[in-house]
C-alpha cells in the first residue's frame, strides 16, 4: 500500500447479473497513481476498463472495494475528478466558450473569472478564433479538444479520459495525442487514461498498466522511460518499438483469450 | 465541415444523380416539384369539373368553390368562424401544452414517475378523442369549454408520452459529464436535461397543434352554433358542397401556416441544432 499515491484503488471488483449468471467486469484490482503521474490503462475490448474509469469517476459503483483519491473515499461523481467521454459530450446549445465555462458556472464561480480561465483554456486546446462557435460547426477532433479544455477548467484533481481520440481517423487522433502530451508537460497534472490502442499508450503515458480480458485484473505494469518533452518522432525510436512490442504481445494474448471467450458463449 | 455542393447551375446532374437514395437535388427542381403536384391536382380537379366528367354537386369547380370562399367572407361572417375555431384550438391546446409538458418531463426524467405516468396514460390515448363528444355534452353542455375539452383529450395524453420519449432521448453521457463537472442533481436538469430537451419539445408541440386542428371539425360538427366545424355541417344540409370544400381547404392552410410558424420559431429558437 502505498498512501502517499495520489489515487488509490483497492481491491475493487464489480460485478453485473447478467441474464442467468454473475459476469465479473472487474476482480480485485489494485493501483496506485502517483501525484502528477501519467497512468494508462491498456486493455482489450470488454475487458471493463472503461467500468475501472466509471467507478473513479463515480458514475458507476464498486461492488468490493474503495477508491481513494488524495485520501479520501469516493463516493459519487464531483468535480475534482474531470473526464472526458469516447462519445461527444459537448452541451450543443453552448458555444465552445460557454462549454468550457459551465464547470466554472455550475459551482458559482463569478463571470468575469469564468471569462478568464476559458480563454486560458481556449488556447492550450489551440481554439483561438472559435469561442463563440456552436459545437455543430467543430469537427471532432476540435469537440475533443473542448471537452479537455471543459475538463481542465475545472482544475481538477484528477483528469480521466475514456479512450478520448477512439472516434477520430488516425491522423486527427496522432495530433490530439500531440496535443495532450503538451498539456500535460505544461500543467502537470496527474492523469488516468484509458485505450486499447498500444501505441497511444506508451506515446502518452509515464506508465502503462495492462488488463488482462474478463474479468479484468493487472496483468502487467509498464514503465515508459522515453525522455520528455516527446514529440512523433519517438514514435520511431528503438525503446518506444521496444516497448511497443511487450505491450503489443500481451495484449494480443489477451485479446485471443476474448475472443475465444465470446466463442464458447 | 463537409464541403458544400457546388450551386446547382455549374454542376452537371445526371439523371442518375436525381434518383440516388437520400442524395440532395437541385433546389430549384425540388421547387418546381413541390409546386408542381398543387398544380397538377389542381389541374385534374379541372379538367374533371369543367369537363363536366362530374356532377358539380358532387364535386364543384374551382372557379365555385372560390365564389363559395368570398361569399363566406363576404355575406356569412366566415371569418368570425375562423377566429372562433382557432381560439378553441389555442385554448385547448395551450391548457394540454402547459400541463403536458412539465408532466412528459417528469415522466422521461424520473422512473418513479414513469411507473405511475405511462400505463394511465398509454391507456387513455387510444380512447378516440371523438368519442368523448357525446360525454362532454352530458358533462359540460355544448358550449365553448365542450370544444376545448375535445381538443385537450385529443392532443394531452399523446403530448405526454411523446415529451417524455423527447426527455428520455438526452444521451446519458451528456449527463454525466454534467455530473463529473460538478453539477448536483437539480442543475443536471435545469442546465442540461432541459435546454437540451427544448428542440424536441417545440417539434412535438408542432405536431400536435396540427393534431388538434383536425379535432376541431370534429367537436364543431356536432352541437355547434359557430366555428370551420359548424359552416361545415350547415352546408351540408344545404347541399353547398363548394362551401365545404371551402371550409376544408380553409383548415389545410391554417394547419399549414401554423406548422411554418413553429419551423420558423425552431430555426430562430435553436440555431445551435446540428
Amino acid at each position: 500500500m502505498n498512501d502517499a499515491a495520489k489515487l488509490h484503488i483497492e481491491s475493487l471488483s464489480k460485478t453485473y447479473a447478467g441474464d442467468g449468471h454473475v459476469v465479473t467486469a472487474i476482480d480485485r484490482i489494485d493501483l496506485a497513481i502517483q501525484n502528477r503521474e501519467f497512468a494508462t490503462i491498456l486493455g482489450p475490448s470488454g475487458c471493463g476498463k472503461s467500468t475501472l474509469l466509471r467507478i473513479v469517476a463515480g458514475l458507476a459503483k464498486p461492488t468490493e472495494g474503495t477508491v481513494w483519491l488524495d485520501g479520501r473515499a469516493i463516493d459519487g461523481p464531483g468535480r475534482d475528478r474531470g473526464m472526458v467521454f469516447q462519445t461527444y459530450t459537448l452541451f450543443p446549445w453552448l458555444t465552445v466558450r460557454e462549454n468550457i465555462q459551465f464547470g466554472l458556472a455550475v459551482s458559482g464561480v463569478d463571470r468575469v473569472r469564468q471569462e478568464q480561465i476559458a480563454q486560458e483554456f481556449v488556447g492550450k486546446v489551440g481554439l483561438k478564433g472559435f469561442e463563440t462557435a456552436f459545437p455543430k460547426a467543430l469537427s471532432g477532433g476540435m469537440k475533443q479538444r473542448v471537452a479537455i479544455a471543459r475538463a481542465l477548467a475545472n482544475n481538477p484533481a484528477i483528469l480521466l479520459l475514456d479512450e478520448p481520440f477512439g472516434a477520430l481517423d488516425a491522423q486527427t487522433r496522432s495530433l490530439m495525442q500531440e496535443l495532450l502530451t503538451q498539456i500535460w508537460e505544461e500543467l502537470h497534472i496527474t492523469i488516468l487514461f484509458v485505450t486499447h490502442d498500444v501505441e497511444e499508450a506508451i506515446f502518452l503515458s509515464d506508465r502503462v498498466f495492462v488488463m488482462t480480458a474478463r474479468p479484468g485484473r493487472i496483468k502487467a505494469e509498464i514503465e515508459v522511460p522515453l525522455e520528455r518533452p516527446r514529440s512523433y518522432e519517438i514514435k520511431t525510436s528503438e525503446t518506444f518499438l521496444r516497448l511497443k512490442q511487450r505491450a503489443l504481445a500481451l495484449i494480443r494474448e489477451e485479446a485471443i483469450k476474448a475472443t475465444q471467450h465470446q466463442d464458447t458463449e | 465541415m463537409p464541403p458544400k455542393r457546388e450551386p446547382s447551375l455549374l454542376r452537371r446532374w445526371t439523371a442518375a444523380d436525381l434518383v440516388m437514395p437520400r442524395e440532395p437535388i437541385p433546389a430549384g427542381l425540388y421547387l418546381v416539384l413541390s409546386v408542381g403536384c398543387f398544380a397538377v391536382l389542381l389541374l385534374l380537379w379541372s379538367i374533371l369539373t369543367y369537363g363536366k366528367f362530374i356532377d358539380p354537386l358532387f364535386l364543384p369547380t374551382p372557379g365555385r368553390v372560390f365564389q363559395a370562399g368570398v361569399d363566406l367572407f363576404v355575406e356569412f361572417g366566415f371569418i368570425f368562424d375562423i377566429l372562433n375555431s382557432t381560439y378553441r384550438v389555442l385554448l385547448g391546446f395551450v391548457i394540454a401544452a402547459i400541463l403536458g409538458v412539465p408532466l412528459g418531463l417528469l415522466m422521461g426524467t424520473f422512473k418513479m414517475a414513469e411507473a405511475v405516468i405511462e400505463p394511465i396514460m398509454g391507456f387513455i390515448r387510444y380512447m378516440p378523442a371523438s368519442a368523448f363528444i357525446p360525454l362532454f355534452i352530458l358533462w359540460l353542455g355544448i358550449g365553448d369549454v365542450q370544444k376545448v375539452a375535445i381538443i385537450f383529450v385529443g392532443s394531452f395524453f399523446q403530448l405526454v408520452l411523446m415529451i417524455a420519449v423527447v426527455a428520455k432521448s438526452v444521451p446519458k453521457d451528456m449527463l454525466e459529464t454534467a455530473y463529473t463537472l460538478g453539477a448536483g442533481r437539480v442543475q443536471v436538469i435545469r442546465k442540461v436535461l432541459l435546454p437540451a430537451s427544448l428542440p424536441g419539445m417545440v417539434d412535438t408541440l408542432r405536431i400536435i397543434i396540427g393534431w388538434a386542428w383536425t379535432y376541431i371539425v370534429v367537436a364543431e360538427l356536432v352541437a355547434s352554433s359557430s366555428g370551420i366545424g359548424y359552416m361545415i355541417i350547415s352546408a351540408q344540409r344545404m347541399l353547398r358542397t363548394a362551401s365545404i370544400i371551402f371550409g376544408i381547404l380553409t383548415i389545410g392552410v391554417l394547419g399549414l401556416l401554423t406548422d411554418y410558424g413553429f419551423k420558423w420559431l425552431y430555426r430562430k429558437l435553436f440555431p445551435w441544432v446540428d
